[in-house]
This record gives C-alpha cells, structure tokens and sequence, in this order.
C-alpha cells in the first residue's frame, strides 16, 4: 500500500471512520479493477499533497465484502468522503485529479 | 538529452506530442522515444469509461489474442507493461485530457484548460468510446445497477439476473464473463443472428447461463434509486415485455473520441478520422492518427498497436524531411 494511505478491513472500518480528526476519503476497490487502477496514483499524489487535511483510506470490496454492501456499493471504484463519522459523499467511477480535488474542495480548509 | 534531433526546453517546443494512451498511442511512444524524439503524451484522465489512460483494455479481463502471451493476459496488466516500456526510453506522460487544439499553424498548440503546449508534429490516438443507449435514465442508474465496466462491478451480481444488450464481440465477452458471478444472463440483441466472431458464438451459446432475446431492443430502465428490471420491445412484432434483473450491462458498439478535432482535420460523417491509405497521414502536414480513432474496420489491440508504430515511423521520418 502507497506510502500515507490507510488500510481498512472489515474489522478496523467503524473504529477508524469515526475517530479519524480530518474527512476521510474512502476508496472502495478491487484487484480486478482496471479503473481503480488508474486512480491509484492519483490517490496517493493526493494524499501526500493534502496531508493533515484528509485522509485517503482504501477498502478492498474483494476481501471485506460486508462494508462494501453494508453501503450498497454496487460499482467500483466508489469513493466516499466520511466525517465525524457520517458519509457525507458518494461518487461513482473513476475521475482524474483535478475533478476529484474541485469534489474535495469542500472538505478542505483553505489557508486563513 | 543527448543525440535528441531537438531538446525539449520549456520555451522550445516539444518534437511530438501524443494525445491517447492505448495500445496505438504507447506503441507510438515506444518508437518515438527510442528515435530520440523524447515524446510527450497526454495520457487522458481516469474514468470508468473506455476514455481513460490505457484505453478499452483497461477494462477487459484475459486478452487471449495479443501474440506474446500464450496463457493470455489481463488487458489492465498489458497496458500497464505498454506504459512502463515507452517511460523506459523517455516519455513523458502527463495525466490530462487536452481540452483544445490549435493545428492551424506550426508549431502546433495544445492546451489543458488554462496550460498550453506547443510541438512540430502531433500524434493522435484518442481511440474509441463505447455508446449508451441514449435514455434519460442512464444517468440516473450508473452505479446503481447499470454499469459501464463488467470486470468492474460484476463481482455485485452474484447470484442475480442480469441483462447485457449487444451482439458482437465485446457483448458475448461480457456476458460469458458475467455467468461467473450473475444467476442468468439474457443477452439482448436487435436482429437474429450476432456480428461477433465465431469462437465467441460457441462460448456463448454453449452456456447454459445464456439466453438470447432476439430481434429485441431495451427502451426503458425500471428502478428509481436501484435498477429492478428493463422493459424491451420486440423490433419485429412491436410487442412489449419487460424483465426483472437488478443489473444491466451495454456493449451496443463504439464512437471515435473526436470531438477535439472537429472542424480542424477531416473525418468521415461517423467521426472516425481520415488517414491517406497506407500510412498515418491525416489532411494536416505533420499530424498523425493512429489506432481506433482513424479505423472502424479491425478495432483489435494489436492493428491499434501496429499502427502506433507506422504513426511515430511517418513523423519521425516527416521531421527528418523539414531539415
């Protein structure tokens, strides 16, 4: 797993969710994936430049099945933005960087 | 960068630059790059539609007809080997779709939204994407029943009904791959008889998870939040039906990725691009079309990939001819 990216499995999902101090984007993939893929990269540019500011987690759908259709994820890569520990976002399909940051935005805090 | 025939510096130009990743635009930048012409690619952007870095492969599962791989490969994995080996020679890849192009005059412009880049030749192999069916309720059910990645999402279906809708080979592809996971799979099909290859026929019909509604067409998508069935009318009779499946998959066929280009070089009134027979000439001196973008006709991953490679052949020999 990339470097500043979060392992979760079914057993750390509730805990980690809900006790994480920043937004956490959840990324809900699988091996056989082509598109989850290519947005790998753009994950980990992403958590490495918006450190400390969200959190970028990543679920295996493939070995923790129950968290992906506990929230009905029905297509990968899905990818959910959670805070104090409610889903506050849900986004189908792959996207590029820019997209997914301007979707991100509201979940950052700028600079004051 | 040494032996280069001209250095990419941020206010010169770049000798090539090359728009689309899959198996045409890698192989171009394999050849390009190994001429010293340090190539620059716009790879595309991540997507979950065929119109991603890596192209349509990316989301195929065992390609069993590119030579070199005897117990087949995963399309994904042989597009990530495609990438590895034009970055090996020095490709520059840079993750974005070109939002306008100026072809114009030389040097030729390229921009990505606000950012601009200029370069002698262009090489365009923005490849093909596939069609929906064009309802309203497409938008609404992506995701949430209706999927435009069988390798993706069919893991979800395990145990349900499902519908895929097409006759060629992408089609019985999908729906032979689904039986893995899906109950049922009715294969949807406007005529009587399928357009795809004979080995995919007998894979197909000799599932017993298959069933073929023929001469059918589906015009309605039944679900508010999830899908729960698809109404279809039969093309000859006019009569209506519906069936009850949670998922549905489209392999209808595939439209050119040209939208870029329209007005600036000349393509047929399908959209494909027109090349001069035999070779990767386009109408504009010095740019160059390559794999599904310029070739309704073979759409394989290995014609894409030989044409790559007459593309970065003809430029580099094109730049050579302007000295």
């Amino acid at each position: 797993m990339a470097e500043g990216i979060i392992t979760l499995t079914s057993a750390n999902f509730d805990e980690t969710v809900k006790s994480s101090t920043t937004p956490i984007l959840v990324d809900f993939w699988a091996e056989w994936c082509g598109p989850c893929k290519t947005i790998a990269p753009v994950l980990t540019e992403i958590a490495k430049e918006q450190a400390g500011k969200v959190t970028i987690a990543k679920l295996n759908v493939d070995e923790h099945g129950d968290i992906a259709q506990r929230f009905n994820v029905m297509s990968i890569p899905t990818l959910m933005v959670f805070h104090n520990g409610e889903m506050k976002k849900r986004m189908i399909g792959a996207k590029g960087k820019t997209q997914l940051l301007a979707e991100l935005a509201e979940f950052i805090p700028t600079k004051s | 960068m040494k032996g280069s025939l001209m250095s990419n510096t941020a206010n010169s130009p770049h000798n090539v630059i090359i728009i689309g990743s899959g198996p045409a635009g890698l192989t171009a930048a394999i050849y390009a790059a190994r001429a010293n012409l340090a190539p620059l690619v716009f790879e595309g952007e991540p997507s979950s539609s065929s119109d991603q870095p890596g192209g349509q492969l990316m989301l195929t599962t065992d390609v069993e007809n590119y030579p070199g791989f005897p117990e087949g490969v995963m399309g994904p994995d042989l597009m990530m080997k495609f990438r590895e080996q034009a970055a090996r020679f020095n490709t520059t890849f840079i993750t974005e779709k070109v939002t306008k192009v100026d072809f114009s005059k030389r040097p030729f412009t390229v921009w990505v939204r606000d950012t601009q880049y200029s370069a002698q030749t262009i090489i365009v192999s923005t490849g093909a994407q596939s069609i929906m069916l064009g309802l309203e309720s497409e938008t609404r059910l992506i995701g949430h029943g209706l999927s435009t990645c069988a390798t993706c999402d069919g893991f979800f279906f395990r145990g349900q009904e499902i519908v895929v809708v097409g006759g060629g080979d992408s089609a019985l592809e999908e729906a032979t791959f689904l039986t893995k996971f899906a109950s049922k799979v009715t294969l949807v099909h406007r005529r009587d008889s399928l357009r795809a290859s004979k080995i995919m026929q007998d894979r197909a019909r000799s599932n017993p998870k298959i069933e073929f509604k023929w001469n059918s067409k589906v015009t309605e998508l039944l679900g508010t939040d999830k899908l729960n069935g698809v109404g279809i009318v039969d093309t000859v009779t006019g009569e209506r039906s519906q069936l009850n499946v949670t998922g549905l998959f489209i392999a209808i066929g595939h439209r050119p990725n040209t939208d870029l280009f329209k007005g600036v070089l000349e393509m047929e009134d399908t959209g494909y691009l027109k090349t001069r027979p035999g070779s990767s000439y386009t109408n504009v001196p010095g740019v160059f079309a390559c794999g599904d973008v310029q070739d309704h006709t073979y759409r394989q991953a290995i014609t894409a990939a030989g044409s790559g490679c007459i593309a970065a052949i003809d430029c580099e020999r094109w730049l050579e001819s302007q000295h």
